[in-house]
């Protein structure tokens, strides 16, 4: 349980950073950010807002700037986020709370399913390493992870959307559909399909080459051989002996896969105009709405560290060494 | 070194990396006009007087191009240094020091490793009232460092045990002269290629941020080119070249850093290499004719390059 102990210390930590970060980093930046943004929306707010405005981001107060930051770690974790400024009067959760699912369900399938075709592919062409296969496989992988996503995305939209039709343009679903009718379902796939496919292929470059150099290294291994000199099948030793052990190093680094895959998802729902979280993250950041702006950061952040824990009991259950060190 | 030589994707990523070089410089002697000049005919298809057509702006799409590698090259190159070095201190402080040195430098490591990168990107440059190139190139460099500093310091507590570093512990070396002479120069394939891996992300992550108008829009680069051709519509009013152009240069480029990345850490790990087993000239550093022994290396995936962050 040390393990687990260690990671979920991690956890409060980096959410703790974030918090942090979100509060000192309007107070450090110089020019005054909050300044503009209290000029730009002069008068477009009631004298109400402005005040509690002000009194968050600490410019009409006479708190220390300590009590401030108490008074904002308080707020936050209950949950308390703020009004945004351009969708006046509402409440930063609620518009939050709006765009999340579309946002879960995109990243949710490109991280699944890039990490299994990815893995896949990355096992197949070390195990035939050297053929043309292989050949492919690594210029491919590396190519995937140079894709500027947003280009990408357009020529997909362009090709498949607006040329041949076979795809709706853009948003998140067309009509007034209920969420829970039939149509109203398949209309949200349709929507959905061409950012998730062009969000999966992308982020799949890194788990290709990691993999790959993985399975090599176990490959070379002395377990291997042996299992090899002892007459097992091909098939066997390539899954239960090679992939097995390969496929640790990819639960390590899937903070930085994850990384990898939110930072798609941004350019991906600008791109479509998805109606996710990252799409109000862009309107939040070009309107300097930055209650709006702050609120989203710490989602996805809260997000992403919750989805590397549990990438982490994951690895728990994977790899039996951790658990007999946990033990003893 | 010579293995590289031998290394077919070291070529490719090397020539790529050479071509937009030359480009770079050469940028006045090949665009055939300023790439701010705004007196040509909007819209403009291709033609022998504009090889690229003209922007809606009426600017030459070819001379912005051409000019366009300058910043990319720029931000990458020094991006990859300043990464790099933090990388350095970092992971060899951290790795070689222990103790509670490592325990707090490792989870600083931790947190930037975690925090999304560009979504923290995004937010700092929202912040920045001055979008400089310097400020971006900071930004950048503060949220690409965690994930080549996390190789380095498991380098570096594999180094540590390592004979030769003790024989030079009780030889009287101090401290600091271990970690530059001895251990440092053992790191040396890895930081290679995470310094090419942090070009990438460098590239990539500033064409990003110029493509969401969240960098200087006015500055001549690859990113802004298709800001200012997807603000016009570039693609629906048939303008697709102008859109299609400015991606593949940020693809080729990038993949010319992703080539590097992944043969510098082939030739570095021998374990990687084709023809095993391999001789003992050629292992990472001690190829290059510096200290130490050559052997196995500590292996955490150092071939992943660090992502669009």
């Amino acid at each position: 349980m040390r393990y687990l102990a260690r990671r979920l210390g991690l956890l409060l930590l980096t959410g703790w950073a974030a918090l942090t970060v979100n509060f000192v980093l309007p107070r450090l930046m110089p020019g005054d950010p909050i300044q503009v943004m209290f000029a730009r929306f002069q008068g477009r707010l009631n004298p109400a807002a402005a005040n509690a405005l002000k009194i968050a981001f600490g410019l009409k107060t006479n708190q220390s700037i300590f009590a401030q930051y108490f008074t904002y770690l308080g707020h936050t974790l209950t949950g308390r986020l703020g009004f945004s400024l351009t969708y006046f009067p509402e409440k930063v959760t609620t518009l939050i709370g709006q765009a999340l699912p579309w946002t879960l369900g995109l990243v949710g399938f490109a991280t699944v399913v890039a990490f299994i075709v990815g893995t896949a592919m990355g096992a197949l062409a070390a195990w035939h390493r050297g053929s043309a296969l292989d050949s492919i496989m690594v210029p491919t992988g590396v190519m995937l992870s140079a894709m500027p996503v947003f280009w990408i995305g357009l020529l997909v939209l362009y090709v498949f959307a607006f040329k041949l039709g076979w795809f709706p343009v853009g948003g998140g679903a067309t009509g007034g559909q209920g969420l829970a009718s039939v149509s109203g379902f398949g209309a949200i796939i349709s929507h959905a399909a061409l950012p998730a496919i062009t969000l999966t292929a992308v982020s799949l470059g890194g788990y290709i080459i990691l993999m790959r150099n993985t399975t090599i290294t176990v490959l070379n291994d002395d377990f291997v051989k042996f299992a090899r000199a002892k007459g097992l099948p091909d098939r066997v030793v390539a899954s239960r002996y090679a992939a097995r052990n390969a496929i640790l190093p990819n639960f390590t680094s899937f903070a930085l896969a994850l990384g990898f895959v939110v930072a798609g998802a941004i350019f991906i729902e600008y791109v479509f105009d998805y109606p996710g979280i990252a799409y109000l993250l862009y309107q939040a950041v070009t309107s300097l709405d930055y209650p709006l702006m702050q609120g989203i950061f710490l989602v996805i952040v809260l997000g992403v560290l919750i989805a590397n824990f549990l990438a982490d009991l994951l690895y728990v259950l994977l790899d039996p060494r951790i658990r007999v060190e946990a033990r003893s | 070194m010579r293995a590289l030589l031998h290394n077919r994707r070291a070529l490719a990523g090397a020539g790529i990396l050479v071509f937009f070089s030359l480009v770079a410089i050469f940028a006045p002697e090949i665009a055939p006009y300023s790439p701010n000049d705004i007196n040509f005919v909007p819209m403009l298809g291709v033609s022998a007087k504009h090889l690229l057509g003209t922007t809606p702006q009426g600017q030459d799409v070819f001379s912005q191009l051409v000019y366009g590698s300058r910043d990319s090259l720029e931000v990458g190159a020094i991006t990859a240094t300043v990464i790099s070095l933090i990388q350095l201190v970092m992971g060899v402080f951290s790795g070689y020091v222990g103790g509670w040195v490592d325990a707090v430098l490792s989870s600083i490591t931790n947190i930037f490793l975690v925090l999304p990168g560009l979504v923290l990107l995004i937010v700092i440059t929202s912040y920045a009232t001055n979008k400089s190139l310097g400020v971006i190139i900071g930004v950048l460099a503060i949220t690409g460092w965690a994930w080549g500093a996390r190789v380095l310091r498991s380098q570096a507590i594999a180094l540590r045990d390592r004979p030769f570093i003790e024989a030079a512990r009780m030889s009287g070396e101090r401290p600091w002269h271990i970690a530059v002479f001895n251990i440092v120069p053992n790191m040396f394939g890895i930081l290679v290629a995470n310094f090419f891996g942090a070009a990438l992300y460098a590239v990539l992550a500033e064409a990003g941020l110029n493509f969401l108008g969240l960098g200087n829009v006015n500055e001549v680069s690859w990113g802004t080119m298709l800001y200012w051709a997807q603000s016009a519509n570039a693609m629906l009013l048939g303008q697709w070249i102008y859109l299609l152009v400015p991606g593949l240069c940020i693809l080729a480029l990038g993949t010319g850093f992703g080539l590097l990345n992944f043969a510098v850490d082939e030739v570095a790990d021998p374990r990687l290499r084709r023809n095993e087993p391999a001789p003992a000239k050629a292992t990472v550093a001690p190829s290059l004719g510096l200290v130490g022994p050559p052997g196995e290396l500590v292996d955490e995936g150092a071939g992943l390059s660090p992502g669009r962050g």
